[in-house]
């Protein structure tokens, strides 16, 4: 039974980043119908700029609490500022072509920003690890610390979208972006906000996993992989889903892991996977999305 | 406009024919190609950094002497950037774009296979400082004929780890294994084999890969098996976030692994302090080859040599020892003549060459303590 609770904890603590990233998925799926590949590397992004504010704050000798603060602060304005970046400069002149055109566009901003992190002069291929200050300051605290900051987040997000008039603006776009137009809703406002908000979550995913493990230009690919599943899992556009998708990836992997025979550990994920497509094969619109009905 | 084009296209075509041409060792110039392939940057950097520091330094040295037949020794690196594909191209750019006569590289062995099989498609000799899995010298049963290292096995390496862990009376092992890394599996069976008698049991035996950064629930299901110590044999990437996890679930068995641990990073960690690893050499050895070389190593670089280094440097000078008895800067020759390596002086211990082309050598069992490695415990080839 102290097992199965310790396991628990882990695994929402592993599903709370994977549900703060699959967040930014679902939230741009929504409002513009692309999959944007390149939210796993903003998610590294948002690491990398944490490593760099930890480490000056520390060497300055700044309180730990500020300095945790400051850096969760920095990673999500540079994170919100490249979000809207990546959307001004790659996607909107693509807005009006064909959907696959925006997603092989969203394939090499991932590209781009993988290889850019890994030149010496920005960050560098060389995993490397937060200041073990911080790590020690939040100890044995920081599985439940990364799980609530993850809930107090997503409340946040739904409170936005469903009290704020941004919020209602959001979802009549995702409703019909022709029809909120039309309305006089600026959608290229609410766009560049979703994208914002996104990155800005993902960025905080970002410091979590890199104050627990550590930094590498290349850690964004797993997560946002699992995260695009989650996104998938939980019904693409819903952002409920997004979170229960999450929340139950890393429930399954961690639970997998602890509970499944010695030798197939490592198979965890796979394994986790096939579940994932099961689910999907009964329900192929998620757990709480609502099946589309086909218009004739 | 076209003339233009085709000026490119020519100045292309020359540069292309040109890198082409160049003959092997540059064997009419005063100096001597050597290649090596290191991971300068990626996920195991201090593999490659400390390697190549030890082998500079050898060259250095040997330079500073006279250099060899009369010749000094230019070393040419390729970075492969911790990837065995990189570490392919990497090699096929040292022998076909720069002519290399013999090649040194690499520290992980899922690399040096990679590299192996160019330098055999090549025939060019290949000398590995620190791979120890089996299969990089001895494809099959057959030896690969130019393909060397010089140091010990993943079998004689796992074997000493399970006669170690018997004789610190440990009853219970849980071990952890990257099943993604032909050193960790191979350290991990070997140690099975030899551990596992009579009264010592593998209490659990858990695995995880290369993406993965969080053990807990692995660490987990070990706790609840409750074991005496737990064998990690891993690189320093892994086991340098799996230590701390491990203490926040309140395992505070020992942990103890192979040449893998071996990094400044691990010594660092806290979580790591008393744990113990196997190891190529020991700076704290009085032998004055190694007391020469950690001094010349800590007068340049400022600070302690690590394995890595060491065996970097061992390399380095063997393949200068090598041409030297070759008598010519041929392939071939140096081939032949570093099959012929036998009771080489090297500061990693004395180096000779079996038959698999695997060095005889002793090895070394260290424990961490006040942030260093002290040596625990010396085992002899057997």
């Amino acid at each position: 039974m102290d097992k199965l609770v310790d396991q628990l904890i882990i695994g929402l603590s592993v599903g709370a980043t994977y549900a703060l990233i699959a967040l930014g998925y679902t939230m741009v799926y929504g409002v513009l119908r692309l999959i944007n590949f390149a939210h796993g590397d903003v998610y590294m992004v948002g690491a990398v700029v944490g490593y760099y504010v930890a480490h000056a704050m520390v060497r300055a000798g700044e309180p730990i609490w500020l300095t945790i603060t400051a850096v969760i602060a920095a990673a999500v304005i540079c994170c919100a500022i490249l979000g809207f970046l990546i959307e001004y400069l790659a996607y909107r002149p693509l807005r009006n072509r064909p959907r696959l055109v925006a997603l092989i566009t969203a394939i090499g901003v991932s590209l781009l920003l993988e290889n850019l992190f890994q030149l010496n002069v920005i960050f560098g291929p060389t995993p490397r690890s937060f200041p073990p200050e911080i790590r020690a300051a939040l100890g044995k605290r920081f599985d439940l610390l990364s799980l609530g900051v993850s809930l107090v987040l997503m409340v946040v997000l739904t409170w936005v979208v469903k009290r704020t008039r941004t919020g209602l603006a959001l979802r009549a776009v995702s409703y019909r972006f022709d029809t909120a137009m039309l309305m006089g809703v600026n959608t290229n406002r609410i766009i560049s906000f979703t994208f914002m908000f996104g990155s800005a979550l993902a960025a905080v995913a970002g410091v979590l996993d890199a104050i627990r493990y550590d930094v590498r230009p290349l850690m964004g690919i797993l997560p946002g992989l699992k995260a695009f599943i989650a996104a998938v899992l939980g019904g693409i556009g819903n952002i409920p889903g997004a979170l229960v998708g999450g929340i139950l990836i890393g429930v399954v992997e961690t639970l997998l892991k602890g509970y499944l025979k010695s030798e197939y550990t490592g198979y965890a994920d796979a394994v986790s996977f096939v579940i994932l497509i099961l689910i999907l094969l009964v329900r192929p619109s998620g757990l709480l999305g609502r099946p589309e009905r086909e218009k004739v | 406009m076209r003339n233009i084009h085709s000026l490119v296209l020519l100045c292309l075509a020359v540069s292309l024919t040109s890198a082409g041409c160049k003959k092997e060792g540059a064997a009419n110039s005063n100096e001597i190609l050597i290649g090596e392939y290191a991971s300068m940057t990626g996920n195991t950097s201090a593999f490659g950094t400390s390697s190549d520091k030890g082998l500079q330094l050898a060259f250095e040295q040997i330079n500073a002497a006279g250099g060899v037949l009369g010749k000094k020794i230019k070393v040419i690196l390729a970075d492969d950037r911790s990837d065995a594909n990189e570490a392919n191209t990497a090699v096929q750019k040292l022998i076909n774009g720069d002519g290399v006569v013999a090649v040194i590289g690499e520290v992980a062995s899922k690399r040096s296979l990679a590299g192996a099989s160019v330098c055999e498609k090549y025939k060019v000799p290949m000398l590995s400082p620190a791979s120890t899995n089996p299969a990089v010298t001895v494809d099959n049963g057959r030896t690969k004929p130019y393909v060397f290292r010089i140091c010990f096995t993943d079998e004689f390496q796992g074997r000493i780890n399970g006669r170690f862990a018997a004789e610190q009376g440990w009853k219970k092992i849980a071990m952890l294994t990257n099943v993604e890394e032909d050193y960790s599996k191979g350290l991990g069976s070997n140690f099975q084999k030899t551990y596992e008698t009579g009264e010592h049991h593998i209490v659990a035996n858990e695995s995880y890969r290369n993406s993965d950064r969080d053990f807990k629930a692995q660490l987990r299901k070990i706790k609840d098996a409750n074991p005496d110590a737990i064998y990690v044999p891993g690189y320093y990437t892994e086991v340098k976030l799996l230590l701390p996890q491990a203490r926040e679930l309140g395992l505070n068995v020992p942990f103890f692994g192979g040449d893998g641990w071996d990094s400044p990073e691990t010594l660092a960690l806290d979580a790591a302090q008393g744990q113990f690893y196997s190891d190529h050499y020991a700076a704290e050895d009085p032998r004055p080859e190694v007391q020469e070389f950690v001094n010349a190593y800590q007068a340049k670089y400022k600070e302690t040599p690590d394995a890595m280094a060491v065996l970097g440097y061992d390399a380095a000078r063997v393949m200068a020892d090598a041409i030297k008895r070759a008598g010519k800067v041929d392939r071939e020759a140096i081939r032949d003549a570093l099959s012929k390596t036998k009771d080489f002086p090297g500061a990693s211990g004395t180096i000779t060459i079996d038959e698999s082309h695997n060095a005889r050598k002793p090895i070394v069992v260290l424990q961490i303590q006040d942030r260093k490695a002290k040596l625990f415990k010396t085992y002899p080839f057997e």
